[in-house]
């Protein structure tokens, strides 16, 4: 059972993380569409996936938020993920399955899915 | 929507834009009178009644980016095709209910689905306001209350991505207990 004990526990496991977390301001940002569009497309899943891979792989720098509709919403769900000193990168068409991949290889590899990208897209 | 979670995702979502500090959110089954209600109440800025009177046209929508807003329109189709119906009352400075309600063995009704997804999604989305939501099956209930949450976390945010999957787990467990369908 998920106690409100286990939560004081996390809550003693993270409070150093995450004032790391918070001195920082160079922090990866990754940013989901959640707007009627994001929602019907299917971007619930995806911010969940994305919490998930993030809290699984304890990653104290990156920030998951939310977004109103960017105005693209024949390409949600749309992920944006900010790094610091790069240009922001569009993903559009998420799904849960694609998420592990933008950690693994953009986040923690500093190497952009670029078949994910709007800009693939677009070719 | 392919849940009523994501209805209410999307509804609390304008919660949400309307600056409110706290958002109920309730869902009661009851199999006696056949009916499952959705009822989004928030203390957010409210709307003039010019607004009310417009806002279930799908042309009607506060944002930029775009013309329409199906969030109002798409959910009342929903509950009116479960022989339902929509009400949205709001006041100026006070804030905003809406209540959806669904014939609970209707056909059409799209099942509940995942709302510990939901809590758990819009909780990390606006980490500074207060959620609380309960869910009644007949004479059963859970409630999830962010204010309690937040008197353990001392100060830790909410949308650390560790405590938003807690709260999921958390809130499918109470779910569990009741035994939702």
């Amino acid at each position: 059972m998920k106690s409100l004990a286990e939560l004081q526990a996390i809550k003693d496991r993270v409070s150093q993380q995450v004032s790391l977390r918070q001195d920082r301001e160079d922090g990866i940002r990754v940013v989901v569409g959640m707007a009627t569009c994001g929602i019907a497309a299917g971007a619930r899943p995806v911010m969940s996936a994305f919490m998930d891979e993030i809290a699984k792989r304890g990653l104290a720098d990156v920030t998951v938020t939310q977004t109103g509709c960017i105005g693209m919403c024949r390409l949600e769900p749309i992920v944006e993920v900010f790094m610091p000193g790069e240009e922001k990168v569009t993903y559009i068409h998420m799904n849960p399955e694609k998420v592990s991949r933008i950690v693994a290889e953009h986040i923690i590899n500093k190497r952009p899915v670029a078949e994910f990208t709007i800009g693939a897209a677009n070719e | 929507m392919k849940e009523l979670s994501l209805h209410i995702l999307d509804i609390a979502q304008n919660s949400v834009k309307a600056n409110a500090s706290l958002i109920q959110i309730s869902i009661e089954e009851d199999t006696a009178a056949d009916t499952l209600r959705i009822t989004v109440a928030d203390n957010g800025c409210g709307m003039d009644k010019e607004l009310l009177q417009r806002v279930r046209d799908p042309f009607t929508t506060t944002r930029t980016t775009r013309k329409v807003g199906m969030g109002i329109p798409l959910m009342e189709m929903a509950a009116v095709g479960c022989d339902g119906s929509l009400d949205i009352q709001s006041q100026v400075g006070v804030g905003t209910t809406l209540c959806a309600v669904f014939g609970l063995s209707h056909i059409d009704r799209a099942p509940v689905g995942d709302m510990p997804g939901t809590m758990s999604v819009l909780v990390s989305g606006s980490p500074q306001i207060d959620f609380v939501y309960t869910h009644t099956v007949d004479d059963m209930s859970f409630t999830f209350d962010t204010r309690e949450i937040r008197t353990i976390l001392e100060g830790i945010p909410l949308d650390t991505p560790e405590v938003a999957n807690w709260i999921q787990a958390y809130v499918q467990e109470g779910l569990d207990s009741l035994q939702t369908t």
